[in-house]
């Protein structure tokens, strides 16, 4: 028995987030109430500082715990990512709960260990750590869904959250268990070379598995037959939260859901690839089209969410070098102008969650000039209007689909964007064309201002000067192409 | 020995009652434990395997998915606790302020 390789610097990024964690609680005890805004900054601090040591750490696929971790570009390209989204929702955050009666230090906490919850997920190496991640990452979301004090719908979000959320992990974690028996070891890498040394292609015992893991994954992914939660989760949760979940689970369960299907289970891609097809095709269209019907604004970009989860699938059903870097891509464009969008709602609906529904927009065009414009470029990113982060991601997700031969896929994607376009513009017309309908005062605030400079400069740059973003994507995934 | 077959059986039936009992009941509590049900399921089918391909990996899964489940029941009951404060019922038909 030997005592596994322990390489504490490939989980670096998490120490830093826990011990920052820590801190916060501790600074939470001492701060007086009126300061508590200094607790939000200490949290960007060492955030900041994880973001810095996943940049700097050049150790390319160095593996750790004996194997259970790694630290690859793959992993580091969303550990960026990641962490950015975190920054970004703790600044989006602060201003909501200084004017909020929310309990500040224990909000923060609660990001920054979710934010450690999907990290692991995108660094497992092996089914439990990526099963671990996703429960860190649940457990601290649970909470945050419920957050908004007294608010009834904040309660009920956060009660619909965790009894799904739960029943959804136990399907997560029979499939590993099925996955387990079939091919005697849970990590990613031994999975893939005991399918391809038994040819278990047709194990009844290993497609029920990975069946199962499917429906668990979908789940967090909020993908249609598994959505029923999305909406009411995401209106009843604070604003900031939703669009953590939106943007960052999203990412992470992404990212493990790439790391399974495309490192693991590659050989019987035949099997789960017509599955994944008509997943995407239902997802893609269940989302548009009642996204046309909702009146509330965080409704609607939650079924946008939902449909923009079955674009990621297409490329995820393309795969090859162009597929999976449209994946890595997407996931970046899609964070931008998403947190953009969620911004500008946390902004505007600044007290108590006011303003939501997409009628009190209107106006909002000619009264805050730059905040109108700014909402108008993230719709119309999401809708994929050239020359945005939006289309850019859609035009590498379905020219991988037509290079792949998943002609059909590609039309009812493309008719599908052609869809989202209407409701998106008409939260543009409403904002431009409509007399206010009541007086909403706002004052910018250093945090919000810095969000939404952030992602517009995001939101433009993918468009325009995709090139850097695409290397690195592709860089990410050469693990995968082998 | 008892063949890893009948492990898996129990293993299956009692998911099956858990996602029944999920399913059908009403009671939040009732439906929490059900869920309780499935991940002690799972146990038993990671102990079993385990114990046919005389590998520890499965074993110490089982005391990982105890832990996950301790703190899931502890925020778990919290949120249920939240829910009875604002609404006075944990009957999940009666809490539909959003719309499903």
């Amino acid at each position: 028995m030997t005592i596994p390789d322990v390489n504490w610097t490939s989980i670096g990024t998490e120490l830093i987030l826990i011990s920052t964690a820590v801190l916060v609680i501790f600074f939470d005890l001492v701060v007086k109430d009126k300061k508590k805004d200094s607790l939000g900054y200490l949290t960007v601090l060492g955030m900041l500082g994880a973001l810095v040591f996943a940049m700097t750490d050049k150790e390319g696929t160095a593996i750790a715990f004996g194997g259970m971790i790694t630290n690859d570009s793959f992993t580091q390209f969303l550990t960026v990512l990641i962490v950015g989204v975190a920054i970004i929702v703790t600044l989006m955050s602060m201003q909501s709960l200084r004017e909020g009666s929310m309990d500040v230090g224990g909000y923060h906490t609660l990001v920054l260990l979710a934010t450690v919850g999907m990290l692991l997920m995108v660094k497992g190496l092996d089914l439990i750590i990526i099963f671990l991640g996703l429960e860190t990452l649940s457990i601290a979301i649970y909470v945050l869904a419920g957050y908004r004090k007294g608010a009834e719908q904040s309660a009920e979000a956060a009660f619909k959250y965790f009894l799904l959320g739960a029943f959804a992990a136990a399907f997560l974690l029979y499939g590993i268990a099925l996955i387990y028996g079939a091919t005697g070891t849970t990590r990613i890498e031994g999975i893939a070379q005991y399918i391809a040394l038994k040819n278990l292609g047709t194990n009844p015992l290993l497609l029920l598995g990975v069946g199962l893991l499917l429906v668990g994954l979908g789940f967090k992914l909020a993908l249609v037959p598994f959505h029923s939660w999305t909406p009411d989760v995401y209106e009843g949760a604070p604003t900031a939260i939703t669009a953590f979940m939106a943007v960052g689970v999203k990412a992470a369960a992404f990212a493990a859901f790439v790391r399974i299907f495309g490192g693991a289970l590659p050989l019987i891609a035949f099997q789960w690839k017509d599955v994944l097809w008509m997943l995407a095709v239902i997802t893609m269209t269940v989302g548009n089209v009642v996204a046309l019907s909702q009146t509330n604004i965080k409704r609607m970009l939650a079924y946008s969410s939902i449909a923009h989860a079955g674009y990621i699938l297409v490329g995820i059903i393309a795969g090859g070098s162009v597929g999976w870097s449209a994946v890595l891509y997407y996931l970046g464009a899609y964070a931008f102008m998403n947190l953009g969008a969620f911004g500008i709602v946390v902004f505007y609906g600044y007290k108590q969650e006011a303003n939501v529904e997409i009628a009190d927009y209107a106006g909002l065009g000619f009264r805050y000039p730059f905040l109108g414009a700014a909402m108008a470029i993230f719709l119309f990113s999401l809708a994929g209007i050239p020359p945005l982060a939006g289309f850019m991601g859609k035009f590498y997700i379905f020219s991988a689909a037509i290079k792949s031969g998943y002609i059909w896929l590609t039309i009812i994607g493309v008719m599908n964007s052609l869809v989202s376009v209407f409701y998106y513009f008409r939260v543009t017309v409403i904002m431009y064309m409509k007399e206010p309908i009541k007086e909403v005062v706002l004052n910018y605030s250093l945090p919000i201002t810095i969000v939404l400079i952030i992602a517009l400069v995001g939101t433009i740059q993918m468009g325009i000067a995709p090139n850097f973003y695409l290397e690195r994507a592709l860089d990410s995934i050469k693990w995968l192409i082998g | 020995m008892i063949p890893l077959s009948h492990f898996l059986g129990l293993s299956v039936i009692l998911f099956t009652i858990g996602v029944l009992g999920v399913v059908i009941r009403r009671n939040a509590i009732v439906i929490f434990m059900c869920i309780e049900l499935m991940l002690n399921a799972v146990n038993l089918s990671f102990v079993a395997i385990a114990r046919s391909l005389s590998s520890l990996d499965g074993q110490v899964i089982v005391l990982l998915v105890m832990t996950v489940a301790a703190a899931e029941a502890a925020v778990g009951l919290a949120i249920i606790i939240s829910i009875f404060r604002t609404k006075g019922t944990i009957n999940v038909d009666e809490i539909n302020l959003l719309k499903w």
